[in-house]
């Protein structure tokens, strides 16, 4: 099998018994990123010289028999929302289109030393908003099972480049399905780890009580690779836990004995795609054939997740997203144009003789933070904050905020209450396969709405994977996702690893022309 | 219950977004259309539920009061879109906020 | 300034906790730093920073609210007030909204020159949360640029609110004197209004009694008042204009046109002018901060913090009045200069033995001097121990007591020991016998005021004490007059 063919615990092994070196590595990766990232897009960036200067140094090291870190010199694509000493961090967005932070993300310090060879940027939607890529400010990035498609999102990028062979591990996020929701569309493995199991430090904020860094993979060994790296509590992170990271990479052969698998009654009703329930079903009777039990459950509130979601992220992006008015960093408005535009307003106005419109007309310092906002944000970005503001503001703050926060307790509870009776629950990622660019980009309710069963593990705070398990009759992958309880990653990497062993859907890759 | 399109120019003010006519249009009717579907929530009793805004229940995690190291000056403005040797410059604030 | 009507006082007051880093960060909130050079990626709200909450803030603060009588709720938590500002990087300020870390308390009030009856002003809330950083503003506003200096961002502030309970501009000024001495005896905050570790704004009305009942008058917020003098005096205006405002209008708070507003002191004009606010900047769309867990206290830690709070002011000067038998007016002036000048006099009134007299010397000489010099009494060159036998030899005679300043002065002057110095200063003790030479020479010398004298006129006796001092200038003017007269008498 070649390079990028290989997953990356393959690839680890070659590298440690001298069959291949970080540099062939970068090089093969870079290769396939030339031969293909011009139609596919991926990534917004990638560091070349870099990553073949670090996979040199890694190689050299490893050569001269000193200590070599857990990834050994493995290509590690990145979202481009981890902020990185001195590099370009866009989110996806005009606003931070030259941005380069002064400081690297934990995550980031946590791969470097690892000796990961930090190889590009992935695309992503905009302050990761988004469920398909097309919210990106730097272009679409597109599906590598079929061009004319969305590869998902808000970790778009990610899942293509791992489904394009481009890279062997890449980082993602997921605040209501990012991470989760592309590696489904895509074909690939993507685990949201429970909330607090991975540093946010340095992760620029979408909704601060949602988002999680997760790893992205072409195998359940691989995701418990990168997680082990990258999990565990950090001093910079209130919200981080401070609790021993398993050692997922040894016990994930290990198969669950008397594995209890639930299944949601509510998740398989009206929208879900038929080929998508056949193939979570059968999924589900491979698991039977390992030995589980598959029951059914109820969570009632689970058809609440999305309403209560797109309250609450909104509401917390509405705040993280305030920071980016031009003042300190990031864009900011023409202020000569901007001068103009008010004297020509304040000159329309006093013709009128309108004193209270004239009266109201921003000052320049206002006038600067809007118009610095409505150049450097998208339609996407620019519609969560005003729900969020509007859903914050005096008068609306119970009937939205509020109340969602308190569904968002209920749907814990349905969580609790099913976790006493299965061990991991099973469900589709998705209603659909990956629809078309453009299908849904006038319909955000629409694209909200697709979000229904990846949602509701962010709301509860517990950690979810998408496992590859099948192909549509139009040949686009389907993924299966599995939750657990808060800190249970290991079981999930375990029962991914059992239905690997017994289908081969994740080593499925899509014809690249 | 909809979304008016006086209030959607209000919030774009406290948001500091500005719109433009043909924005502000569309994002009235958005607005409305999701507004109306988050109003499924109203058929949930929440009576006696607590908000919960962490998704953890952690409490009390606090550091030592010990100084660390700042950033040079020049790296703490390296970022401005406008500054002097000192300071960010913004265009002239009056009042208070 | 007064007015027939009821005023109605509030006031808001932020301190600076005395912490060495901030609120959220590890940068050092020293004072007085060249702009711009105590930031790091938090506290210039930079993507992707989070904020991490200090100890020792919540301890300070903590403390203040014990010695503030608050209640000490078990949970507390942060919210985010949402607001766009450019000292304000994040577009919010990290702040305490529904559940503060304290409540419902109170603070003791008098004043020891009876212009009110001692009451307790109650307080309602004591919170943390971060300051913001410093626009500074060119000359001509709307010309030039702002320039932003986030030194002070994510500064630890604790933000008091007392209930509306001070009737007067001096209640007002009493509860501050009284606020910041207990803040600086818990070693809490430096109190320092110059340096901005304390801020006031108040909130003013009056309460009008008509034939239609209690009327409100519309609420005014005063702000930029940079000293408790500015506090008082702006209150005193307020009052005046509120009253004269009722007369005119008669507009009452939440009738037509009866909104609360908020007025600006205007030091050099001695005045308040109205400041404009923006109708929408009001909502602050608090919510639950996200990147901050709760903070859980225990009996455990609010009874060690209680334990720790040490002598309060209050319970200082009940103290010293009845230890050192001094006025109330003693203790307070005492008391009010702080811990370390207190604990001067304590050992002043210990080593002489008077407690009164003690109080008097440190009120007037010691005092002066360190106002003079702006030292603090622990630089004051002359120790209590040096100090003592002085006020010993002053109170019995031995010195005179312009004498006696005189020689202090010269402690203090060339920093050396009492014998020293009136050897120096070339003051002798006049002894009993001298004395008595001294006045015999004297009445030999005088006889037409040793007529006097005897014919009754006693205040002939002057005439002998001024030649007395002449002659030497060490003698105490008491003690030759009564020495003269007793010689007289037996003639
Ligand atoms: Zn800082």
């Amino acid at each position: 099998m070649s390079l990028i063919e290989s997953t990356a615990t393959e690839l680890l092994g070659q590298l440690q018994s001298g069959r291949t070196t970080a540099v062939e590595i970068a090089a093969a990766c870079l290769k396939q990123i030339d031969r293909h990232d011009a139609k596919i897009k991926a990534f917004l960036r990638v560091d070349r010289d870099g990553a073949l200067a670090r996979a040199a140094e890694i190689d050299a090291r490893r050569k001269a028999g000193k200590p070599v870190g857990r990834l050994g010199g493995l290509p590690v694509a990145v979202k481009d929302l981890l902020c990185t000493k001195g590099q370009r961090t866009t989110c996806g967005s005009r606003m931070l289109e030259n941005f380069r932070p002064p400081y690297d993300a934990t995550v980031i310090a946590k791969l470097r030393a690892a000796d990961a060879v930090l190889i590009g940027r992935t695309n992503m939607d905009e302050f990761a908003m988004g469920g398909s890529n097309e919210n990106s400010a730097f272009g679409l990035t597109h599906n590598p099972w079929d061009l004319t498609r969305i590869p998902g999102g808000s970790s778009g990028g990610a899942a293509a480049s791992l489904a394009a062979s481009m890279v062997p591990l890449s980082v993602g996020s997921d605040t209501g399905g990012s991470v989760r929701q592309p590696a489904g569309f895509c074909g690939v493995l993507g685990m949201k780890p429970t909330y607090g199991r991975v540093s946010r430090y340095g992760l620029v904020a979408f909704a601060s009580s949602l988002d999680q860094i997760g790893p992205l993979g072409r195998s359940a060994e691989d995701i418990a690779l990168l997680l082990e790296v990258i999990a565990g509590g950090d001093p910079l992170d209130s919200t981080s836990v401070d609790r021993p990271v398993p050692k997922y990479t040894e016990s994930i052969a290990r198969p669950l004995e008397n594995l209890r698998i639930g299944l949601v009654r509510e998740h398989f009703g009206e929208g879900l795609d038929a080929e998508v329930e056949a193939a979570v079903r059968e999924a589900t009777r491979v698991y039977q054939s390992l030995g589980a039990t598959v029951s059914e459950l109820s969570m009632p509130h689970g058809k609440y997740a999305v309403a209560t979601y797109y309250i609450i992220a909104p509401c917390e992006a509405s705040s993280n997203l305030a920071r980016y008015d031009g003042a300190h960093y990031g864009h900011r408005t023409d202020e000569k144009a901007m001068a103009v535009e008010l004297a020509a307003q304040r000159k329309a106005l006093q013709q009128t003789g309108d004193s209270r419109k004239l009266e109201a007309l921003d000052n320049p310092l206002i006038r600067m933070y809007r118009r610095t906002r409505a150049e450097g944000f998208g339609a996407e970005v620019k519609r969560r904050i005003m729900i969020g503001t509007y859903a914050l503001s005096a008068g609306y703050y119970d009937a939205y905020y509020l109340k969602a926060l308190k569904v968002r307790r209920l749907i814990r509870q349905d969580y609790d209450r099913a976790f006493e009776q299965v061990d991991l629950i099973a469900g589709p990622v998705a209603p659909t396969p990956a629809f078309e660019i453009g299908e849904k980009v006038d319909d955000p309710l629409a694209m909200y709405l697709l979000d229904l069963y990846t949602a509701s593990a962010n709301l509860a705070g517990i950690a979810g994977m998408s496992i590859p398990c099948g192909l549509s009759t139009g040949g686009l992958p389907i993924g299966l996702q599995l939750q657990a309880p808060p800190f249970e990653e290991e079981r999930l990497l375990r029962a991914a690893h059992m239905f690997q062993q017994a289908t081969d859907w994740h080593t499925r890759r899509p014809e690249l022309s | 219950m909809s979304i008016s399109r006086e209030e959607v120019e209000k919030v774009s003010l406290l948001g500091r977004l500005l719109l433009g006519p043909g924005e502000l249009e569309k994002m009235t009717s958005q607005m409305g259309q999701i507004l109306d579907y988050m109003h499924l929530l109203s058929e949930v009793d929440t009576e006696n539920v607590e908000p919960m805004a962490h998704a953890l229940d952690l409490t009390n995690v606090l550091r030592d009061d010990t100084p660390g190291v700042s950033l040079p000056r020049d790296e703490a403005l390296a970022a401005a879109p406008h500054r002097d040797d000192e300071c960010f410059l913004v265009p002239a604030v009056l009042g208070d906020p | 300034m007064s007015t027939p009507h009821k005023v109605v006082i509030g006031l808001e007051v932020h301190v600076q906790l005395d912490t060495r880093t901030k609120l959220f960060c590890s940068c050092s909130t020293q004072f007085g730093a060249p702009p711009n050079t105590q930031t790091c990626p938090l506290c210039i709200g930079m993507p992707g920073t989070l904020p991490v909450m200090n100890r020792r803030a919540l301890e300070l603060g903590m403390k203040a609210a014990l010695a503030l009588n608050c209640e000490i709720p078990r949970f507390t938590k942060w919210d985010r007030k949402n607001y766009y500002y450019p000292d304000l990087p994040k577009g919010y300020q990290i702040s305490q909204f529904d559940l503060p870390m304290s409540c419902d308390g109170y603070l003791p009030i008098s004043d020891a020159k009876g212009r009110f009856e001692p009451k307790r002003v109650g307080i309602i809330r004591a919170h943390l949360e971060e300051d913001a950083g410093k626009s500074m503003h060119a000359e001509a506003a709307g010309k030039a640029d702002s320039r932003i200096d986030l030194n002070r961002c994510g500064t630890p502030l604790l933000e008091i609110v007392s209930e509306p309970d001070m009737r007067s501009a001096e209640e007002a000024k009493a509860f501050l004197t009284e606020l910041k001495l207990l803040l600086v005896y818990l070693g809490v905050s430096d109190c320092n209004m110059q340096e901005g570790s304390l801020r006031v704004d108040a909130n003013i009305n009056l309460h009008v009694d008509t034939s239609e009942g209690t009327k409100a008058t519309p609420i005014v917020e005063v702000k930029n008042m940079n000293s408790f003098r500015a506090v008082e005096r702006a209150l005193a205006y307020e009052i005046v204009r509120q009253t004269e405002a009722w007369e005119e209008t008669h507009t009452e708070l939440g009738g037509p046109g009866g909104f609360k507003t908020t007025r600006g002191w205007d030091e050099s004009a001695q005045v308040t002018r109205p400041q404009r606010t923006k109708e929408e900047s009001s909502d602050y769309r608090y919510f639950p901060e996200p990147d901050l867990v709760p903070v859980t206290v225990t009996e455990d830690q609010i009874e060690q913090s209680r334990q720790s709070l040490g002598e309060l002011p209050a319970a200082l000067r009940t103290r010293l009045e009845a230890t050192y038998e001094i006025t109330p007016y003693d203790s307070d002036v005492l008391v009010n200069q702080g811990r370390a000048l207190v604990d001067y006099y304590i050992e002043l009134a210990e080593a002489c033995g008077d407690g009164k007299q003690a109080a008097n010397w440190v009120q007037q000489d010691v005092l002066r001097t360190l106002n003079e010099r702006q030292i603090p009494v622990e630089q004051f060159p002359v120790s209590a121990a040096a100090l003592a036998p002085l006020l010993e030899k002053v109170r019995c005679g031995k010195l005179d007591a312009n004498r006696g300043r005189e020689v202090l002065a010269g402690m203090v002057e060339l920093g050396r020991g009492l014998e020293d110095v009136m050897r120096e200063m070339g003051i002798a003790e006049v002894d009993d016998s001298a004395l008595e030479t001294l006045c015999r020479e004297l009445l030999e010398a005088n006889p037409k005021i040793v007529a006097d004298l005897k014919a009754g006129k006693q205040k002939a006796v002057g005439g002998l004490i001024g030649q007395a001092k002449k002659q030497n200038p060490n003698v105490n003017p008491g003690k030759v007059r009564q020495l003269c007269l007793e010689l007289v008498e037996k003639m």
